[in-house]
């Protein structure tokens, strides 16, 4: 009985093993054939059939990737709307959701419906209209341009509403009772303890900011001002066929992100899992 | 007392002043701005004249639009059960106890952290015709991306492919909610794995799963990177394989025609909100809220 028991679940963690190698394989496949390619000539990534590594592993490919983008200058955009669209989503979400969760305030109810309606929008609806307003002020390619839409987040207000709702309302009690004003309380006793949802936001916000491709295309056209995803784009039209060329300028384009991940993949999941589901 | 109230709602404002200001500015004008636009005409230099329905009758009797619109169905169709169900049965997998799942939920999730051009990119020369490893694999020569009946295919596996790992984790985390006394009451009354799968682990799982269907559905309605990418503005299939969203920037940023853009917008918001409604009214059938 107990010998036939342990056979079946050997069997089965067997059967889970082989799920998950195929899978994996499939998962990881695209990005080393990615890397692969790089290295090749056009003529050897035409071959038929094709060859699996390299003939040489010669870094042309990524010459001309380089000499065609300004590679600096898009990861600098790219950090740069990265770094301003966290610390705009953490600061200013952080300021509302406290005071959304745990002041009392009149048309509070109102102010927050606008919260929620942004929420439930698809944020294509606003594009042209944001558009429109840079164009006016002359400030399209521009790194304020990239951060525009995002310089305050609706769901990062409801996400860390969530939050400060969970924490107990004796804490700013005990602190008033202490003498903190309310500026005290939100900043030495609230913020340190939303540290993780904190994290969460930041996290989530710079994953969006860094794939998203149609506002940059949209806003900022000069070559020196895009972001790595428009950037790509532009290199597509550039070299339709050489695809060593364009596999080089993928792997610069997300090799960042890429080791950033590597070394934080624990965090980095955890905060999506934890923000779950926008 | 009042005082002290008096001080807490000046706070309250204080604080969220800059987020309502913002969203006031960036969302709500901008809202009301892209419905009035959808009345308007574009004129050259950013004027526009308000012209009535003009740009609903046009976007109505475009076949380009309706075409449009079904692409954007049919690629929900394509991706969203499928994708939902390999999610549902990797989470599955990750929930168990085997040693390197973290290392499997990595590999699973790292689509995620990849810009959606750059994965598009290396999908597109792996379903190259010529000199694609998939054809050369299958030893076929299947036109992934010139053929019309196939385009929206290409199109959803590289979704699938990409969005199965965030599913997943997702989906994990509402699995390891599941306390697992259940588990080991329905073993002593010798219900099989399946059966524990159909009556515990799926009605546990189903609000999570409908979260995960909700999220995945709203973002498969507003698909815009991944086509664009695979299916540039010259490739003849393109009005085969593009969506609502795709179409939305093609007027707006690449013809100049803010007002139609602005039309097709306010539909895939219609669309969207239809979509939506329906789930939640058919969430009472399925979903699961008691514990």
């Amino acid at each position: 009985m107990n010998s036939s028991l342990s056979k079946s679940k050997k069997r089965r963690t067997v059967g889970i093993y082989i799920f998950f190698i195929i899978g994996s394989c499939i998962m990881i496949f695209p990005f080393v054939w990615m890397l692969l390619t790089s290295f090749k000539t056009v003529g050897e990534s035409m071959q038929i059939p094709p060859t699996i590594l390299p003939n040489s592993w010669s870094l042309d490919t990524y010459k001309d990737a380089l000499k065609s983008l300004p590679f600096l200058a898009l990861y600098k955009n790219t950090i740069l709307l990265i770094f301003w669209r966290v610390v705009c989503a953490v600061v200013f979400s952080s300021m509302a959701g406290y005071a959304f969760a745990k002041l009392e305030f009149k048309g509070k109810n109102i102010l927050f419906a606008i919260v929620l309606m942004q929420m439930m929008l698809p944020s294509q609806i606003f594009l042209i209209p944001q558009y429109k307003m840079l164009a006016k002020l002359g400030l399209t390619n521009s790194i304020f341009a990239l951060v525009f839409p995002g310089l305050v987040s609706a769901f990062g207000t409801f996400f860390l509403r969530q939050a400060y709702m969970g924490i107990p309302d004796e804490i700013a009690e005990a602190a008033r009772l202490d003498g903190c004003n309310q500026w005290q309380i939100f900043s030495k006793i609230m913020v340190p303890l939303t540290t993780s949802s904190m994290a969460a936001l930041g996290i989530f916000t710079a994953v969006f900011a860094y794939g998203d491709l149609m506002w940059p295309l949209v806003v900022n056209t000069d070559i020196n001002m895009m972001t790595l995803s428009s950037g790509l784009a532009t290199l597509r039209g550039q070299f339709s066929t050489n695809f060593p060329v364009l596999m080089a300028g993928s792997l610069l384009a997300m090799l960042p992100m890429v080791i950033i991940y590597l070394v934080f993949q624990k965090h980095l999941i955890e905060g999506v899992a934890m923000t779950g589901g926008k | 007392m009042s005082k002290a109230k008096r001080q807490e709602a000046f706070w309250g404002y204080l604080m969220v002043a800059p987020t309502i200001i913002g969203l006031i500015v960036l969302n709500f004008y901008p809202f009301f701005d892209t419905l009035k636009l959808s009345f308007a005409k574009t004129l050259p230099f950013g004027l526009y004249k308000m012209q009535g329905i003009d740009n609903y009758v046009k976007m109505f009797s475009s076949a380009e639009f309706w075409k449009a619109t079904w692409n954007t169905i049919y690629f929900c169709i394509l991706t969203v059960p499928i994708g939902v169900f390999i999610s549902l049965i990797v989470a599955i997998m990750l929930n168990s106890k085997i040693k390197g799942r973290t290392a499997f939920r990595a590999i699973f999730f790292l689509p995620m952290v990849v810009a959606p051009a750059a994965v598009a990119m290396v999908w597109k020369w792996m379903f190259n015709t010529e000199y694609g490893i998939i054809n050369s694999v299958l030893h076929a020569h299947i036109n992934w991306v010139s053929n019309p009946h196939i385009i929206m295919i290409t199109c959803a596996i590289v979704a699938i492919w990409s969005a199965v790992g965030y599913d997943a984790v997702l989906l994990l985390s509402g699995l390891q909610n599941i306390s697992k006394s259940y588990y080991e009451a329905a073993s002593l009354d010798g219900a099989s794995k399946i059966q524990q799968f159909f009556h515990i682990t799926l009605p546990m799982v189903s609000p999570t799963l409908f979260v995960v269907i909700i999220t995945r559905l709203m973002a498969s309605l507003k698909v815009y990177d991944i086509i664009y990418m695979i299916v540039e503005q010259s490739n003849p299939v393109l009005t085969d394989a593009q969506s609502l969203m795709y179409l939305f920037y093609r007027e707006s940023f690449v013809s100049g025609n803010q007002g139609l853009g602005s039309a097709i917008v306010i539909w895939t918001v219609f669309l969207i909100g239809i979509v939506t409604a329906v789930q939640f009214v058919g969430q009472k059938k399925w979903v699961n809220y008691e514990i």
